[in-house]
């Protein structure tokens, strides 16, 4: 089988994401990236269902330059090509954008099932998965903590508000996974000198057929009008424990007649 | 003319979910208020959705919607968006929530926006609040899409009240297409936490990553039981095994508002900011001095869990015993 797997490369854990206040986006450019370990998850699921069944993992990525070393470190796991989508006419996409140019390139592979990540661990809008899997026309499966494939059947835990639901569908389907499904493998080095010789396509907006009506800041339906910071909490107080850190919690809760 | 409000009802565990009311309170309060629900629901779910202003609920309890997951919804959903073109609808971020919210944002080309705080309608333009990246920015957004402008809500962004209304019930025809039959719901299992739940507990205690095994959150239970609240915990140690995912608090776990949060062990990620910011009370227990928590915390205590945390329980116990 093949699967493709939507991966973001995000800015790196370390680094406190600022918003750039004129741009109205996220300040990526400059700032040390890594594959979004939510997208790690989504590659560990593709590789290992193929390590089982057979078939191939392309990895597919959109974002500036800086995401070729989250590129590189999905080859190194494991994945066998990867595509990148790389255009300045890409940035600035809102949600249906990101779908819009990630589904024109799923369309141009063969594949069986698409991986996602519930939600990339930098945005969190949580839509791009379903506006994927509409735009392609195939079965959502998503918030999956357990995905299991059986011929052309594929059948998921998916994760409720009360416990989880076993959904099940046929071939091709999305599906997009919990951070929780799994422990994604670290690259061994065999796996990084491999990743060296393997192939990363590169596509522009133009090689996808989306034109500035439909992708980049220009085509987003959703604008962001203001960037602005939250009122601030007020500050509160804060000790360091000298031993009496317990009893100087109590003290505080007893203020507040909690106790 | 008041504007048209959508609201999709959600109904679990045997009840409409309590942001579908938050969600009507403010619809009703911003235009006309008008409900959605989809499958079986409880006897009383339409008066409920009535009690908090909706004045007309569009009704189907075709079992299709429960057996079969997000396409019979996205189907009549946008046929009927298409043919009422309610200026705004609204969904939770939940689960079917976020599907149906991503599929008809695909499928009518019309974007849609994530993680809504707030909103205000003007003109049939739409200004959406959102408290982005875990609270420390709030931005505003706006839909350019001309039609119905379809929003993500954040639980607990609005407070509920009932605003009785007398409802229409229009019932929905049924859909028929074999091809909204395609994502089947085999079984539905519930998972059901230990001890006091997260949802409505006036005293939330949490741990994270620092508190580095599953049998150290016997302390926050411990805890928990003296102040008589529920424990929860961030995506780090839900993702590590160490407690179930019912207890995550986050913006992929649950939002929390009680009187009184401590953070234990937890750093402050933007994902854990997200779902418990707005805690009247926020108490910190952390090892590193520049965790992102106590830019939050009403009360923070640099130090080491294990020791600020058995201290704690003591000094409860014995003030109690007093």
């Amino acid at each position: 089988m093949n699967v493709i797997v939507c991966a973001k490369v995000i800015p790196a854990s370390s680094v406190t994401i600022e918003i750039d206040p004129a741009a109205k986006c996220m300040v990526r450019k400059g700032v040390p990236h890594e594959l979004d370990p939510a997208a790690a998850s989504a590659l560990e699921e593709g590789l290992r269902l193929v390590e089982k069944h057979g078939g191939t993992v392309t990895m597919l990525t959109m974002g500036i330059g800086d995401a070729t070393v989250g590129i590189r470190n999905a080859l190194a796991m494991g994945a066998t090509s990867a595509i990148h989508l790389f255009d300045d006419a890409l940035a600035g996409s809102d949600t249906l954008g990101t779908a819009k140019a990630l589904a024109a390139a799923i369309k141009k592979e063969p594949f069986d099932l698409v991986i996602c990540a519930s939600e990339a661990s930098d945005s969190y809008s949580g839509i791009v998965p379903g506006q994927i899997a509409e735009l392609l026309g195939i079965v959502p499966l998503t918030f999956a903590k357990e995905i299991t494939v059986d011929g052309k059947k594929i059948k998921i835990k998916r994760q409720s508000e009360t416990g989880y639901d076993v959904v099940e569908t046929e071939l091709p389907a999305l599906v997009s996974v919990t951070s929780g499904i799994n422990e994604p493998r670290y690259p061994q080095l065999k796996g990084i000198m491999a990743a060296k010789k393997k192939e990363i396509k590169k596509y522009t907006a133009a090689d996808l057929g989306l034109g500035p009506d439909q992708v980049g800041a220009s085509g987003a339906r959703e604008k962001v009008l203001t960037v602005g910071r939250p009122p601030a909490r007020q500050a509160g107080k804060k000790i360091t424990d000298e031993g009496e850190g317990g009893k100087q919690i109590a003290d505080f809760l007893a203020e507040l007649k909690i106790i | 003319m008041a504007d048209l409000i959508w609201v999709y009802g959600e109904v679990v565990d045997e009840k409409i979910t309590p942001t579908t009311l938050e969600m009507l309170t403010k619809a009703s309060e911003a235009g006309t208020a008008e409900a959605i629900l989809l499958g079986p629901a409880p006897e009383d779910a339409v008066s409920t959705l009535a009690q908090y202003g909706a004045s007309k609920v569009y009704r189907s309890a075709d079992a299709i919607f429960r057996d079969y997951v997000t396409l019979p919804a996205l189907d009549v959903v946008a046929g009927m968006i298409k043919q009422y073109s309610p200026a705004v609808m609204l969904f939770a971020s939940s689960y079917a929530g976020r599907d149906l919210a991503a599929g008809l944002s695909a499928r009518l080309d019309c974007g849609a926006i994530s993680d809504v705080g707030d909103f205000v309608l003007k003109d049939g333009s739409v200004e959406a609040t959102i408290p982005a990246l875990g609270g420390s920015y709030q931005n505003t957004s706006t839909l350019v899409s001309s039609g119905t402008k379809i929003l993500l809500v954040r639980p607990k962004s609005f407070e509920p009240k009932p605003c009785p209304q007398t409802a229409a019930v229009e019932e929905i025809p049924s859909p028929s297409d074999p091809a909204i039959r395609k994502a089947h719901m085999a079984d539905r299992v519930t998972v059901k936490p230990e001890g006091p739940q997260l949802e409505g507990s006036s005293v939330v205690i949490s741990g994270g990553r620092g508190l580095k095994s599953a049998e150290h959150f016997e302390m926050l239970r411990q805890l928990a039981e003296l102040l008589g609240g529920a424990v929860g915990a961030t995506r780090a140690a839900v993702d590590a095994g160490w407690v179930p995912y019912a207890m995550q608090v986050g913006q992929t776990g649950k939002t929390v508002k009680p009187n009184l949060y401590i953070a234990c062990g937890i750093s402050g990620a933007v994902q854990h900011l997200a779902g418990m910011k707005s805690s009247k009370t926020i108490i910190a227990v952390n090892k590193d001095p520049e965790a992102p928590i106590f830019q939050f915390a009403d009360l923070g205590v640099v130090g080491d869990v294990f020791q600020v945390l058995p201290q704690l329980i003591e000094e409860i116990k014995k003030r109690k015993s007093r």
